[in-house]
C-alpha cells in the first residue's frame, strides 16, 4: 500500500496570537490556507502580514493558540521564504544557490538560475547584483529547497516596475508549477495581478478573507473598502 | 646621526645574526597567531551563537583578558612549564615552543573577543535567512566565519600586532638566549640596555617594516577578496 506524501497544507492558524511585551502583534488569528492559487496577505504597514509569514514559516512561535501544517504541529522541511530585503551570502550567485541546495549539483544550480533568468550572472558576487537581481536570486535559493509552500514578504517593495514585473513573472510561473504561494504585499495592483484569494489584515487582526474577485469588487468590511479606495487605514 | 646610519648598514648589510633574529621572531609570532586562531575563532563564534548560563561572565572575562599583562602570562606559563610544574615533562621551557605557547595565550582573548563581536553582528543580519534555509547549527558557524572572513583578517592582524610587539612574556619563558630564543623585541631591550643603539635601532626598523608589510599584504588580500566575493 502506498503512503500519501507528507503535506504541510492546509496551513491553519487556530486562535493564534503573538504578543511582545504588552503589544499584540497578531491577535486571535483563525485562518486556514489550503492548496491552490496564491494567497495574498493584504493590509497597511504594521498590520501583521510579515509576522503572520514568520509564524507560518515556524521562525517564531505564537504566544497563544496554535499553528498546524497539514494537521500536524510541526512543518515538514519543504517550506521556503523570501524576505523583503534578502541577505546575500558573500559568494557568487551560483554559490548562493548551491549553498541553499546543500550539495554540489551544478546542473541543478544552472536550472534554478535559468528559472529566474540569472544564468549569465552566475559567477558574479551576489552582493554586487542589483536589487531586482538579488530578489530573483533569493527566489532561486528558496526554490532550491523544492518547497511545497513559498512565503514571500513584500518581495518587490523596493523595486522599479521592470524588476517588479520580472519577479512577478517568476512568482506566477512558480505558482503555476504547483507551489503554494503565500505573499504579503500592500500594493493593490500586485494583489490584483497575482491573487487567488485575499487575506486582509489591519492592526494585527484578520479583517476579511475572500476570493480575489469578490474582495476587489464587493468588500464586506468598511476597512477593506476604505483600503481599496486608497484611504489611510490606521 | 651616526646611529641611524649604522642601523641602516646593519639592516642592509646582510648580517646573518640579525636575519636569524628576524626569522625567529616571525616564526614565533605567526605560529602563535595560527595556534591562537585555531582555538579562538571557533570559541568566539560559539560565544556569539550559543546562549548558556554564565555566558555574559565569560564574555566580560574574555574582553578583560585582551588587556592581560604579558608578564603575568609569562609567569604563569613559566610555572606551568618549569621542571617542577605540571607540564614540566614537556621540556620546552626556554625554547621557541614555550614562546609560541605564551604568545598564543596572550593573543587568544584578542581574537576570541573580536571574533565574538564580529560573528554576533553578522548573526543579527543572517539569523532569519539561515533559519529559513534550515541551516544546521554547525553549518551556521562555518558560514558565519567564512562570510566574516575579511573582518576576521583584521582580527588576526590585531593578534599578530600584539604577538610581534611582545617582550615580557617571551623574555620570561624564552630566556633571550642568543641564536636560539632571541627575538627582535627582546634583542632591542637587551641592546638598548647595553648601549648598542645601532643594533637596537636596526631591529626596531625591521620590526616596524615587517608589521607594516604584513598589514599591507593583508589589506591587499582583503581588497582583492572583497572585489571577487562582494
Amino acid at each position: 500500500m502506498m503512503r500519501a506524501p507528507i503535506t504541510d497544507l492546509p496551513l491553519a492558524f487556530e486562535n493564534a496570537s503573538l504578543r511582545i511585551g504588552s503589544v499584540d502583534i497578531l491577535a486571535g488569528l483563525n485562518l486556514e490556507i489550503p492548496a491552490g492559487a496564491p494567497t495574498i496577505l493584504l493590509g497597511p504597514n504594521g498590520s501583521g502580514k510579515s509576522t503572520l509569514l514568520r509564524l507560518a514559516m515556524n521562525l517564531v512561535r505564537p504566544t497563544a493558540g496554535r499553528i498546524t501544517w497539514g494537521r500536524r504541529n510541526h512543518p515538514d522541511e519543504r517550506l521556503a521564504m523570501v524576505f523583503q530585503r534578502p541577505v546575500m551570502l558573500r559568494r557568487t550567485a551560483a554559490a548562493n544557490v548551491a549553498y541553499a541546495l546543500g550539495r554540489r549539483d551544478e546542473r541543478r544550480v544552472t536550472e534554478l538560475l535559468d528559472r529566474v533568468g540569472l544564468s549569465p550572472l552566475a559567477a558574479r558576487p551576489a552582493r554586487r547584483l542589483s536589487g531586482g537581481e538579488q530578489q530573483r536570486l533569493a527566489l532561486a535559493r528558496a526554490l532550491a529547497r523544492d518547497p511545497e509552500i513559498l512565503f514571500l514578504d513584500e518581495p518587490t517593495a523596493s523595486l522599479d516596475p521592470a524588476a517588479t514585473k520580472a519577479v512577478e513573472d517568476i512568482i506566477a510561473n512558480v505558482a503555476a508549477s504547483g507551489v503554494k504561494i503565500v505573499m504579503a504585499t500592500h500594493e493593490l495592483g500586485q494583489a490584483r495581478r497575482l491573487a487567488g484569494d485575499i487575506v486582509f489584515l489591519a492592526r494585527g487582526r484578520l479583517v476579511e478573507r475572500a476570493v480575489a474577485a469578490t474582495f476587489f469588487n464587493a468588500p464586506k468590511t468598511a476597512e477593506a473598502a476604505a483600503f481599496l479606495r486608497g484611504d489611510l487605514v490606521i | 646621526m651616526p646611529d641611524g646610519a649604522s642601523a641602516l648598514q646593519l639592516v642592509f648589510g646582510g648580517d646573518p645574526g640579525l636575519y636569524r633574529i628576524v626569522a625567529l621572531s616571525l616564526y614565533v609570532s605567526v605560529a602563535a597567531v595560527l595556534l591562537a586562531a585555531l582555538v579562538a575563532l571557533p570559541f568566539g563564534a560559539f560565544l556569539a551563537l550559543v546562549k548558556f548560563p554564565g555566558r555574559t561572565f565569560v564574555v566580560v572575562v574574555i574582553n578583560a583578558f585582551m588587556g592581560l599583562p604579558p608578564v603575568v602570562v609569562g609567569l604563569a606559563v613559566y610555572l606551568l612549564l618549569s621542571r617542577s610544574g605540571p607540564l614540566g615533562f614537556l621540556g620546552i621551557l626556554f625554547t621557541p615552543h614555550a614562546m609560541i605557547v605564551a604568545q598564543a595565550l596572550l593573543v587568544i582573548p584578542i581574537i576570541a573577543a573580536l571574533t565574538r563581536q564580529t560573528i554576533e553582528d553578522l548573526w543579527t543580519e543572517y539569523r532569519e535567512e539561515l533559519t529559513a534555509l534550515r541551516v544546521s547549527p554547525a553549518r551556521r558557524v562555518g558560514t558565519l566565519i567564512w562570510d566574516a572572513r575579511f573582518s576576521l583578517v583584521t582580527t588576526l592582524l590585531a593578534g599578530f600586532g600584539r604577538a610581534a610587539a611582545e617582550v615580557g612574556t617571551v623574555m620570561i619563558v624564552g630566556g633571550n638566549i642568543e641564536g636560539f630564543t632571541r627575538t627582535m623585541t627582546t634583542a632591542i631591550a637587551l641592546e638598548t640596555s647595553k648601549g648598542d643603539l645601532p643594533l637596537a635601532m636596526g631591529l626596531g626598523l625591521v620590526l616596524v617594516t615587517i608589521v607594516i608589510g604584513v598589514n599591507a599584504i593583508a589589506w591587499g588580500a582583503r581588497r582583492v577578496g572583497e572585489l571577487r566575493a562582494g
